[in-house]
């Protein structure tokens, strides 16, 4: 085991291991994801009293998910960073956080595109949408403090440091609607209970769920892929690559 | 694993540990501005104060609805099953405002105990089902309720 974490670190396997993985990714990506949004958008029944508006779910509930996990995932790779001091970790955390804004973004957008409908208004400070926008700046401090500092290694470290402070967000955004009266409901999807949703809706929401994980892997792996050729391009095995034509 | 790094590891853990222990405390302390609205049972309490726009939270009572014929002005009680507040609205409400479904009202609690709201949002739950499912489930409650009545009303 410590020794596929050690090979880990070195940024030529994790390229060649990347490179082989990618196409999969983005193909069982793709399908999944388009197989759970056909279905959930145009094939699966009404809500008896939202009537087609909850379909925005199908988009909603796989970003918010995913923004979440990312955090997650950064915050595990800040303490590699910190105390294996592990390059490839670093190189996680700086190709993952500008892809968590976005997705951060978009489900407080479609959040507020479904409120506007359905609850009457774009946005309200409940503690369920603040602690999102929160996570949001969270991302942007990220981006901002690692673009701030020159030095690569104390970016490294300032921003690990700074991940790890804001992961104590992610439980607030998942408990805020069970601690504190939100104008969110809670969650549909639980780990322990039955969700509260029929099959022929649940099924779609979690192929989309599914499909955005691995597509999100295909991107995590592209960008990191992108990183480690920047950072290594003075090395040996990045240009011998490029001399024989490689990818 | 190496010394150092098992310091550095219990550093890290340290750190983290003292900030939820400080962001858990800061959050317990302003739970009641955290609290989007208060709950009936609250305000009967006397919990909330008067004549501040306060938010008030729960499920619109069955058959308290009352509209005026000539105006958009609406009475309805905001009940959580152990207290209720009368809620007075002027204005367009939600589209999924309807009896027995959650709502959040904004307004000011006046002295005599009335909830003057300027803004109503629906508040939705975690439940979903197309609308064959829930008609057969309204069916299914109003036959056995039927029966209920129709073996009650066999037994005087």
């Amino acid at each position: 085991m410590w020794q596929f974490f050690h090979k880990l670190g070195s940024p030529k396997w994790f390229y060649g291991i990347a490179t082989r993985f990618m196409p999969w990714l983005l193909v069982a990506g793709l399908m999944l994801l388009l197989a759970g949004l056909v279905w959930g958008l145009a094939f699966a029944p009404k809500d008896y009293l939202q009537g087609n508006s909850y379909r925005i779910i199908f988009i909603h509930v796989p970003t918010a998910f995913l923004a979440q996990s990312m955090y997650i995932m950064m915050a595990a790779a800040g303490v590699v960073t910190l105390v294996w001091r592990m390059k490839l970790a670093d190189v996680f955390v700086k190709a993952v956080a500008p892809v968590g804004l976005v997705f951060t973004f978009l489900s407080l957008f479609t959040g507020a595109v479904w409120g506007k409908p359905t609850w009457g208004t774009w946005w309200i400070w409940d503690a369920r949408l603040t602690s999102m926008l929160i996570l949001l700046f969270l991302y942007g401090g990220v981006i901002a403090l690692d673009r701030a500092i020159n030095d690569e290694k104390s970016a490294a470290r300032a921003v690990a440091v700074l991940v790890l402070v804001g992961v104590v967000n992610i439980p607030i955004i998942k408990y805020s609607v069970e601690w504190w009266n939100t104008l969110h409901q809670p969650a549909t999807l639980k780990l322990t209970e039955e969700p509260s949703m029929p099959t022929e809706m649940l099924v779609p929401l979690l192929l989309s769920i599914a499909g955005l994980y691995l597509l999100f892997g295909w991107l995590a792996c592209l960008r990191m892929k992108t990183e480690i050729l920047v950072r290594e391009q003075r090395t040996r095995w990045v240009k011998d690559m490029i001399m024989a034509g490689g990818r | 694993m190496h010394p150092i790094r098992k310091k550095r590891l219990t550093i890290v853990v340290f750190l983290m540990a003292g900030i939820a222990i400080a962001v858990g405390l800061t959050t317990y302390a302003l739970r009641q501005n955290i609290n989007l609205f208060y709950d009936p049972t609250q305000i009967a309490a006397g919990e909330a104060p008067t004549d501040v726009r306060i938010r008030a939270g729960g499920m619109v009572e069955e058959g308290s609805v009352q509209r005026e014929s000539d105006s958009l002005k609406v009475q309805f009680r905001v009940t959580d099953y152990s207290a209720s507040v009368p809620v007075q609205y002027d204005g367009i409400l939600p589209d999924l405002f309807a009896e027995g479904q959650g709502v959040v009202a904004m307004g000011r609690l006046n002295s005599e105990g009335l909830f003057v709201a300027d803004q109503v949002l629906a508040k939705h739950d975690e439940n979903y089902m197309p609308p064959e499912v829930a008609d057969s489930l309204e069916r299914a409650e109003k036959s056995r309720a039927d029966a209920e009545k129709a073996a009650q009303s066999a037994s005087y």
